[in-house]
């Protein structure tokens, strides 16, 4: 058992290993693998699994502040970002690497997330049973 | 060695990425080793994998035709995400002509479903293995 207590937490999202783990990966823009992985996620909730949701790389990057459809001519990735909390989805880790690599800060995102260390992502994966890397 | 139940996810192209084919021999050797090869996931890319349009030269593997074999020989259901098909153009006669399409590339035993089959593998077998470029 995990708590990942030696974190500076953001937020009080809980910690525990939930059903499913999704990894997103990719940004919000250029490719669908965000708005693939996002869909897994939402339906997999509707479904009644609890899900976490870890962002690594560009992936922190979906949950910008201020992000708007068209520029690509994709419509974006932020209303499914929007409707996490609606199908209950309230455990979000992020790399804590990935956001400092980035300049971001809680400030900068949508949702609260739980920073991880490395030390803490490998046992993020380690903790969950089933996971889907996007 | 006990027998499993394994669910394969494919996110990868043909021909463009050596994931598709890694699938396909994955999924080959889980039959060979007396496991069951129980669902195949066709998602993100991957749905590309289940077009009967697909034409590779002779001397390639045909990788559809290899998805089909794995379904004749060991019963293996074949899902296609329809929602990343529909994007791409990989839609059956259903899903054709409810968008007044006079074409479609989806022949069973490939069957078009939804995400939460996906779950479902997830939920139900001993693995479920990602392929992804």
């Amino acid at each position: 058992m995990t708590t990942f207590s030696d974190m500076e937490t953001v937020s009080d999202v809980e910690t525990v290993p939930q059903d499913l783990l999704i990894v997103l990966r990719h940004p919000p823009h250029g490719s669908q693998w965000l708005r693939e992985g996002l869909d897994v996620a939402l339906v997999a909730a509707a479904f009644g699994q609890r899900v976490g949701l870890l962002f690594q790389g560009d992936g922190v990057y979906a949950l910008l502040k201020g992000q708007q459809a068209g520029a690509l001519g994709q419509k974006g990735t932020h209303p499914q970002i929007a409707m996490l909390e609606m199908y209950d989805i309230d455990t979000l880790w992020a790399s804590e690497t990935a956001l400092a690599e980035r300049g971001l800060s809680a400030d900068d995102l949508m949702l609260p997330v739980v920073p991880l260390n490395a030390e803490a992502v490998a046992e993020c994966f380690a903790l969950h049973p089933h996971a889907l890397i996007f | 060695m006990p027998m499993l139940t394994y669910a394969l996810l494919l996110h990868a192209a043909p021909y463009s990425h050596q994931a598709a084919l890694s699938a396909l021999r994955f999924a080959e050797t889980v039959v060979a080793g007396g496991h069951r090869l129980k669902t195949v996931f066709f998602y993100h890319d991957g749905v590309h994998n289940a077009s009967a349009l697909m034409s590779p030269p002779q001397d390639e593997v045909h990788l559809a035709d290899g998805w089909k074999r794995l379904h004749e020989a060991h019963g293996a259901e074949l899902l296609v995400c329809v929602a990343a098909g529909l994007r791409r153009g990989v839609l059956d006669t259903s899903e054709a002509s409810r968008h007044g399409l006079a074409v479609h590339s989806v022949e069973p035993p490939f069957e078009l479903t939804g995400v939460g089959q996906l779950v479902d593998a997830m939920l139900a077998n001993d693995r479920l293995i990602t392929f992804a470029p």
